[in-house]
């Protein structure tokens, strides 16, 4: 049976920017399964950031609803949006956002300071297959070694959804690929729900459900019959 | 300059603060020197100066005869007790002849009001203008006065000003009081009648030519005196009211030595630090023009122009304040020092100079910022700087900080990371604690000062002087007055010390061998006995003359059988106020070759009985000048409490502005180059208050180590300070209290947690979806 962690509806996000306003989101409805992998794909600007933003607590609706679980992100304050992040989801960036002067380790740990339920950052680290560089600060890392530490990071506090927004993005193919082979490698063991934003199409075959973006809105949503293993995806 | 407009204020008024103190201490010191000059010229202020016991005026001719003499104007000067309707203590007048009719020569009247008094009247008297406000004393009102043992009624025509008196310290008193100490002028028949001196005077002033030798003035005028009772000629420098005001302009010039050059290294450090900044955001512009063939010398320039802009509005602040403060300053230093008028100089030397310092100061900070964009090439300067890398400042497996959290380990690695930036921003932090530190030192300074001069030294409630010395039996008088518990005499003698060319005119105070009430304490504060021969000199006339302990000094007495005498120094105590030389009482008569003599007398009074005491007082005739030291003491320390709660007000004003100038720059910086780490945080779920706490650690750990270094820097200011402010009349105890350090450290920590709380606004405002899209 499929449980639903997130459900959005008639979601949209209207901002200005400078004179302009922008129409970022036009009403979108989604649902997330409990430990599936979703992969949000679409051209820049389609709203699938603005959405997966608003998942994470980074941003809010100006209309529409969005529930994780049991809570209402809809109008949630400011504090109890905090709250949510810090309990229940894992973040992983385009540019790896780590703190250049903690190392590995210590920007795991970071994170499991201040949850309930952690792993032990070596263990994170040993996940993303980084036991060996438990020490290194971020500027002595190579971008897919620093994107796996992201990645540590964000699962080290056993979070209930995983979002990732263009893991892969700064990443060339072949490094690119150990990335989403991290990402599916937790994803196995933990079971956390992962959703990833992605603009490159290559990815959507390790999915579980795939949703496609344009123009503010999800034009289309299919399941893969089968999943590609990620080691044999090229781009 | 408009993203940077509050952290170039912040810079600015820093600046700011240097170029208006620098107006203020020096623009009030060439004020008040100015108008001094106006003043002395105007009214022929003597040069010379000498009191005789009884000299005929026929020596006027002979003095006149003196090499270098200009002028020369004889009169008479005599201290009486005054009673003054519906003020309950007895008031000191000090009498000054006129001439017959007209004016004087030297020493002239500045007229306020009324006329002088008519030629050859008895009754009629001009008086001191402070002196007539303290007791509402107008054109037409009368006061009694016990001239020479008869009282006689007298009456007011004149309020005047006299540059002899800008100062006007009563008898014995610490402060000047205008309630008990007042100048009259009255024709001088009436003074040669009231003190038996027709034909005679036994004052003296004399107006120098331009190339007169002083020494040999001084040596010809003693010589002919001597038969009289001449008491030893001397300058302006030994002027009571000149010397006070020459103190004063020796602060204000020490302090405007000492605390614009603080205020400049702050302002050179903030703008190196703000351009800095600047350049780093504008790497890519910087690359831009590089590449389209701009030359280094005009990206300079470009960078020096923001400079300009940022000193010229330093200096303009600081032009209105100093100006503004500087005159407020000279007006009050006006009302303070009797002058009839103020100059105000706003001299454009001044200015020029203040706005060239700040300037340099602004240029030497950004020159090595400036100097690094000049430099960079184009290529690298398109391309974002490389991200900055950091150590591990523990090694191994021992890992003492590991109890820490990461965001502590962040903070520390971060200050560890730019430690010249670290160390800069506590280094304006220390400064601006050092600058209270010197400023509130001097609370505890004066306190002690009081406590030494007035509980330990001179614990007498009161002191009679009598007009000429008496034979000891008088102190029998003075001891049956009602309410007078303990009464001790002292008598003292003008003598001039050298120690071959250092010589100093002093006066020798003799006290009796069981002294009590005004004792003689050493350097560790413990009393003295006099010896039975020798003098005990304060460690300040010590240092003047050169002279150590078992040393010996050549007195040569000024007044009476001028004898001279080698004495030796047999003690060096601790004075804080004047030139102190003192003998026992005994000792000093004998050296003088007279029976038992007494000047005057120290007092302990009964509270109970003062009213019965000051009526008693008035019927003395031989009584000259009553000084009461805890009346005294009062004024001193209400005086005191004002002039130190404005000073500490503005002292806290500027420390602030130091303090905010650092920090809410250095915040700002901060806050600008880790955004994205804060908002990194913020998005792994870290509260406002946690992200916050990160920043304001930082500070405060700085702050921290700027605690100590601002303790000793302050130290050292004071120090300077202190021996910037040491002049003949009194010297500042370099007395440190513990509670000066915690309160400097207080008010600046408040200043910084203030800066700091500022700039946190900015974390609750942090934009985390474009933070975290854009690329370093």
């Amino acid at each position: 049976m499929t449980v639903t962690v997130f459900s959005g509806r008639g979601l949209t996000k209207t901002y200005r920017s400078g004179e302009v306003e922008v129409h970022a989101l036009r009403g979108a409805d989604i649902d997330l399964y409990e430990g599936e992998i979703a992969v949000l794909l679409g051209p820049s600007g389609s709203g699938k950031s603005t959405l997966l933003n608003i998942l994470g607590g980074l941003d809010r609706a100006t209309t529409g609803t969005v529930r994780f679980r049991d809570h209402d992100l809809t109008n949630a304050s400011e504090r109890e949006l905090t709250q949510y992040r810090r309990e229940h989801v894992g973040f992983v960036f385009q540019f790896y956002n780590l703190i250049p002067s903690l190392t590995a380790r210590e920007n795991v740990a970071l994170v499991t300071e201040i949850s309930s339920n952690p792993m032990d950052p070596e263990k994170a680290l040993g996940l993303v297959g980084l036991a060996h560089r438990l020490d290194h600060f971020p500027s002595q890392l190579s971008g897919g070694e620093q994107q796996r530490v992201a990645i540590a990071r964000a699962i080290a506090k056993r979070p209930d959804v995983l979002l990732c927004d263009e893991p892969t993005g700064a990443l060339d193919s072949k490094i690119g690929v150990l990335v989403l082979e991290a990402l599916d490698h937790v994803n196995q063991t933990l079971g956390t729900t992962t959703a990833i934003i992605t603009h490159n199409a290559a990815i959507q075959s390790m999915a579980h459900r795939v949703f496609n973006f344009g123009d503010g809105r999800i034009i289309s949503t299919h399941a893969n019959e089968t999943r590609q293993n990620p080691s044999e995806i090229n781009w | 300059m408009k993203r940077l407009w509050a952290q170039s204020l912040a810079v600015a008024l820093v600046m700011a603060a240097g170029v208006a103190t620098m107006l203020i201490g020096l623009g009030a010191y060439y004020s008040l020197s100015e108008t001094r000059t106006a003043y002395y010229d105007r009214t022929q202020f003597a040069d010379v100066f000498a009191f005789a016991v009884r000299a005929p005026k026929s020596t006027a001719a002979e003095i006149r005869q003196i090499n270098g003499v200009a002028q020369v104007e004889t009169r008479i000067v005599k201290a009486a007790l005054l009673d003054i309707e519906g003020f309950e203590l007895p008031a000191t007048g000090y009498f000054i002849s006129l001439p017959a009719s007209g004016e004087n020569t030297l020493n002239r009247l500045h007229l306020r009001s009324g006329r002088l008094p008519g030629p050859g009247s008895l009754r009629e008297v001009a008086v001191s203008e402070s002196f007539a406000q303290a007791h509402g004393l107008q054109i037409g009102s009368t006061l009694d006065a016990v001239l020479n043992g008869a009282k006689r009624r007298l009456t007011i025509t004149a309020v005047v000003l006299s540059a002899e008196f800008i100062y006007a310290l009563g008898p014995g008193d610490m402060m000047p009081d205008d309630r008990r100490f007042g100048i009259i002028w009255m024709r001088e028949p009436a003074l040669a009648g009231a003190f038996d001196l027709e034909g005679a005077y036994n004052s003296v002033t004399l107006r120098l030519l331009k190339n007169a030798v002083m020494e040999d003035v001084f040596q010809s005028l003693d010589n002919i005196l001597e038969r009289y009772g001449g008491e030893g000629a001397y300058g302006r420098e030994d002027q009571l009211s000149h010397a006070f005001l020459d103190a004063e302009l020796q602060q204000l010039s020490a302090m405007s030595r000492i605390l614009p050059p603080v205020f400049l290294i702050v302002t050179a450090f903030l703008i190196n630090m703000v351009l800095a900044r600047l350049i780093s955001l504008e790497r890519e512009q910087v690359g831009l023009l590089k590449a389209i063939g701009y030359r280094p010398t005009e990206i300079a320039v470009h960078y020096a122009k923001l400079v300009l802009l940022i000193s010229c509005m330093g200096i303009g602040i600081g032009f209105a304040a100093g100006t503004w403060l500087s005159h407020g300053l000279t007006v009050l230093y006006t009302k303070f020092f009797h002058f009839p008028y103020q100059i105000f100089v706003a001299s454009p030397k001044l200015y020029v100079v203040a706005a060239f310092v700040s300037f340099a100061a602004a240029l030497f900070g950004s020159m090595r910022a400036v100097a690094g964009a000049a430099a960079l090439s184009p290529a690298i300067a398109m391309q974002p700087p490389a991200p900055p890398s950091y150590k591990r400042f523990w090694s191994g497996r021992l890992q003492p900080l590991k109890h820490l959290s990461q965001l502590t380990i962040m903070v520390l690695r971060h200050i560890l990371r730019w430690p010249v930036r670290s160390m800069l921003t506590t280094l304006g932090i220390s400064l601006a604690i050092a600058l209270l530190v010197s400023s509130l030192f001097s609370v505890g300074a004066i306190n002690y000062m009081i406590d030494v001069t007035f509980d330990r030294t001179d614990r007498q409630d009161a002191s009679f002087a009598f007009g000429e010395a008496r034979p000891a039996q008088a102190l029998q008088d003075i001891a049956r007055l009602p309410g007078v518990l303990v009464a001790e005499p002292y008598y003292n003698a003008v003598a001039k010390l050298s120690n071959g060319h250092h010589a100093k005119r002093v006066a020798i105070l003799g006290k009796p061998e069981a002294m009590d009430l005004s004792r003689v304490l050493d350097l560790e504060l413990k009393p003295v006995a006099l010896p039975a021969s020798g003098l005990v000199l304060s460690e300040a006339l010590a240092k003047k003359l050169h002279i150590e302990r078992g040393d010996t000094v050549h007195a040569e007495f000024l007044g009476g059988n001028r004898i001279e005498a080698d004495i030796p120094v047999v003690d060096i105590i601790q004075s804080y106020v004047g030139l102190m030389a003192f003998m026992d009482m005994k000792a000093l008569n004998r050296l003088l070759r007279q029976g038992p003599r007494i000047s005057g007398v120290n007092m302990l009074l009964d509270p109970a009985q003062s009213d019965a005491f000051f009526a008693a007082v008035r019927e003395q005739p031989a009584l000259s000048a009553l000084a009461l030291q805890r009346v005294s003491l009062a004024k001193f320390q209400e005086t005191i409490a004002e002039n130190i709660h404005i000073q500490i007000a503005v002292y806290c004003g500027l420390a602030t502005i130091i303090a905010f100038g650092v920090v809410y720059n250095s915040a700002r910086i901060q806050f600008a180059e880790r955004a994205r780490e804060l908002a990194s945080l913020r998005v792994l779920g870290f509260t406002e208050y946690e992200v916050s706490r990160l920043l304001l650690l930082e500070f405060a750990l700085l702050t921290l180590a700027a605690v100590p270094v601002g303790w000793l820097a302050g130290y050292g200011l004071a120090f300077a300070l202190v021996q910037g402010f040491q002049s003949d009349l009194y010297r500042l105890p370099f007395i440190m209290l513990r509670s000066t350090y915690a309160y400097s450290a207080l008010i600046v920590m408040v200043a910084v947690a203030l800066s700091a709380l500022i700039v946190r606004r900015r974390v609750t405002s942090l934009d985390l979806v474009s933070v975290l899209k854009t690329r370093d």
